[in-house]
């Protein structure tokens, strides 16, 4: 074999919180099901009583705005809990195929049925959001990754807040508005929020009902369609104290972009929290050079353009590659850099040196390379 | 094309390939590759669907043999157990953990079926079998002095081997063999020649006996130990439960109790451990009837290494084909021998899907008719049975190659 080993796994959910007596009990009688697991034997009569991946059942669907649903999913044991605004791994199948892909949990921590919810848009080139949205039935079970994000609410509370958001930007946020308004301190709260049409508001009614029932809530709607884009202009005018607020932005890139820019030039960027929910991938084509790679386990040869991921270079030259989110989160696309350099498009850096893991789903080749997959 | 006659049983059989010009064989290569990438493009869910159930079916099997012999002293349920466990294994080394460990679902993505993590119910590990079978077996198929496969470098399966005595003991062994395929096939993976010639570090061959040790230590806890101990325990509660039912007040009751539950616990652990024993051998034998059958059979052609200096794809895809052949039967047959009745389909694309075979046999056929090569096939009983004859007959000095078919001419042209 060749000196660069490669590893490649399809991508397992979250350890669940399995209590210790069945899981003493389950390693008690593992040799009598060599080499499998009690667990496989059990997810035959219920898949979500895996204990080595957490799971769970989409126990109802709710239609939430013109091409948005709620999902709500039960996990097969206890929730461990998130921050809100924090994001969720989640993993389905279509077509035959394991997909993952994050989205925000819009639920706020510690339900009392022990649900999460997560509210997807639909992307019509997507995969994974036309399963969600159009195809996913209650009764369905999924694959749930680890919590990640460290775009949550900071502790203690801060006494003045501002959330702007657009689109389905609007995801993370609504896990924090749910959280405040249901432990009653939603008290000087400002949000901002635009969209383009009224029937695309995800979440219009229950920001509605939380506007009316917390005198601290002040809600603008900005319909873009009608009223134009949100920019940063016209701050001083819907929430004049906005620099004396810790301020939590969600939505697309350019507008993270022009606000973040304000908070700059004119306010204090260290009250201003946001979060890339679209991460920036596939650069500008021109940016880097691209380059052919070779991949050492198949043999397969293909070329990527400057944006093209190693990932998807790959998969159209026909080589079947491991991956898991394709947004450079969870690892499970790793292969060993065994010859050349690669290019980070989510920052435009050009890096590797022999031996090092990069992952391929968010990285392009710069010049030609060599990987153990 | 020339219509080519078989060979005279005298003559080494010509090379199947020489006919082909270097152009013949790119565009059959192409031609080949376009079967690959119109399979590759159609994998979807009903795909996933028939392999989710096959692993459903055989654990399913697996639970019923495993029930039914916890009342194992009783002959019917003893049978039924052992005849239940016996189908279990077979699927799950054949269409199973063969072709999973093939990656022949790793486009699943899913980490439970992906031959990353996969670990099988036979001696060797997944490790060292995707080296020697997937690896070494796969690329270097039919070459001799390359392929460790040819013989298992215990046999003499091909009249170029050298004879040596040994090979005179070849017929009893071959039957040892065949009920303890598993244990040989662990074996064999270490490759005693590459310890031999030193290719292979000391450490390396340390970490790989312990993985044998620790395979074979769970098998045997799990066949021999921990699930006769189960039926002992069950049948000795069951047989002790109906003592203490009848004749309730005479004397010595309890002492009749025990001493019918420890007789009946008795029985059943030694009945279970002899079911257990017998699907693993039903397994093996089947396993190895299977295997000598997909490259041992009179139709297929081994190379020498010069032969296969600077070969190109299409030669590579020309030797897969005329090294395998093909075992005909039911669809049961094949999903019993995990497809590998396709030995053909498989060996030119080992990572493709098992049940895609059947489906472009047809296509392989066509390939072979129009560009004047073998497709080798023979009925099981058949093909068994001219492996059967090579290795008597090649356990003394001496032996020539059997005659080849020759090409392909179509279903209404059938073959010797």
């Amino acid at each position: 074999m060749n000196a660069c080993n490669y590893f490649s796994m399809a991508e397992l959910g979250a350890p669940p919180n399995v209590p210790k007596l069945r899981r003493r009990t389950l390693r008690a009688v593992r040799s009598l099901f060599t080499p499998l697991l009690p667990d496989d034997y059990l997810e035959l009569i219920n898949p979500l009583w895996s204990t080595r991946e957490l799971r769970g059942r989409i126990e109802r669907i709710d239609q939430e705005a013109l091409d948005a649903v709620t999902v709500l999913i039960r996990p097969g044991f206890e929730w461990s809990g998130h921050r809100p605004g924090q994001y969720l791994r989640i993993g389905v199948v279509v077509d035959g195929v394991h997909h993952w892909r994050a989205y925000s949990l819009t639920s706020e921590p510690g339900r009392a049925d022990g649900c999460i919810s997560i509210t997807p848009k639909l992307v019509d080139a997507g995969k994974v959001s036309p399963y969600l949205v159009r195809g996913a039935r209650p009764g369905d079970v999924v694959r749930l990754g680890g919590v990640e994000g460290t775009f949550v609410l900071p502790e203690p509370l801060p006494p003045k807040l501002l959330f702007i958001s657009a689109g389905s930007g609007i995801t993370p946020i609504m896990s924090m508005l749910r959280s405040l308004h249901r432990d009653g301190t939603l008290d000087d709260a400002v949000h901002i929020h635009s969209a383009r049409s009224v029937e695309g508001v995800i979440f219009a009614d229950l920001l509605r009902r939380i506007d009316e029932s917390n005198a601290g809530y002040e809600l603008h709607l900005q319909l873009s369609g009608e009223q134009g884009r949100l920019s940063p202009g016209d701050l001083d005018r819907l929430c004049p104290d906005w620099r004396d607020r810790h301020t939590f932005l969600s939505g697309p890139a350019e507008m993270l972009d022009a606000m973040s820019e304000r908070w700059e030039q004119d306010g204090d960027s260290g009250l201003l929290h946001m979060e890339r929910f679209q991460p920036v991938i596939g650069g500008e084509p021109g940016d880097g050079e691209g380059g052919a790679v070779r991949f050492l386990g198949s043999g397969v040869e293909a070329h990527c353009d400057s944006g093209t991921p190693i990932l998807v270079g790959g998969e159209e030259a026909g080589a079947t590659l491991p991956f898991g989110c394709r947004m450079g989160i969870c690892h499970t696309c790793v292969g060993r850099l065994c010859k050349g350099e690669v290019r980070d498009l989510r920052t435009g850096k050009v890096h590797g040196s022999e031996g090092e893991m990069v992952r391929t789903c968010v990285n392009a080749p710069e010049g030609p390379i060599e990987i153990a997959l | 094309m020339n219509p080519v006659t078989a060979e005279t049983p005298t003559a080494e059989p010509a090379s199947p390939l020489a006919h082909l010009s270097p152009e013949q064989l790119d565009e059959l290569a192409r031609e080949l590759d376009e079967i690959r990438d119109h399979v590759v493009a159609d994998l979807g869910e009903r795909d996933r669907r028939y392999i989710e159930s096959m692993i459903a079916m055989q654990r399913r099997l697996a639970v019923i043999g495993r029930v039914f012999l916890l009342l194992a002293r009783h002959r019917p349920a003893q049978a039924t157990g052992a005849a239940a466990l016996s189908a279990a294994k077979i699927l799950e080394n054949m269409e199973i953990g063969h072709n999973v460990l093939h990656g022949q679902w790793d486009w699943m993505n899913d980490p439970r079926i992906h031959s990353s993590t996969w670990d099988w119910d036979t001696a060797s590990t997944a490790e060292a079998w995707k080296h020697s079978h997937n690896y070494v077996h796969h690329t270097f198929t039919n070459i001799l002095g390359k392929d460790k496969d040819l013989g298992y470098e215990i046999m003499r399966i091909d009249p170029q081997q050298e004879w040596h005595p040994v090979y005179l003991l070849q017929p009893l062994y071959n039957l040892l063999l065949a009920a303890f395929f598993e244990w040989g096939v662990a074996v064999h993976d270490l490759d005693f020649e590459a310890i031999r010639k030193g290719r292979k570090s000391k450490a390396q061959v340390k970490r790989e006996l312990a993985g044998i040790r620790e395979k074979a230590k769970s098998q045997v806890v799990k066949d021999y130990i921990a699930w006769p101990l189960l039926s002992g325990l069950a049948t000795a509660a069951v047989d002790g439960a109906i003592e203490a039912s009848r004749g309730s007040r005479r004397p010595g009751r309890w002492g009749r109790v025990a001493r019918r539950a420890l007789a009946g616990g008795r029985s059943s652990f030694r009945a279970a451990v002899a079911a257990n024993a017998g699907a693993n051998v039903v397994r093996n034998v089947w396993a190895y009837a299977i295997i000598f059958c997909g490259h041992f059979p009179d139709q297929t052609y081994t190379f020498t290494q010069e032969e296969v200096e600077d070969e190109s794809s299409g030669g590579w895809y020309v030797r897969q084909l005329a090294g395998a052949a093909n075992i005909e039967g039911s669809p049961l047959f094949h999903v019993a021998s995990g497809n590998l009745g396709y030995q053909v389909e498989h060996h030119l694309f080992p990572d493709l899907p098992s049940t895609r075979y059947a489906e472009i046999a047809p296509q392989v056929k066509q390939v072979c008719e129009r560009y004047g090569l073998p497709y080798n096939s023979g009925p099981f009983g058949q093909q068994l049975g001219m492996v059967q004859r090579t290795i008597l007959r090649l356990a003394f000095p001496g032996g020539e190659a059997r005659p080849k078919p020759g090409p392909y001419r179509g279903e209404d042209h059938p073959a010797l």
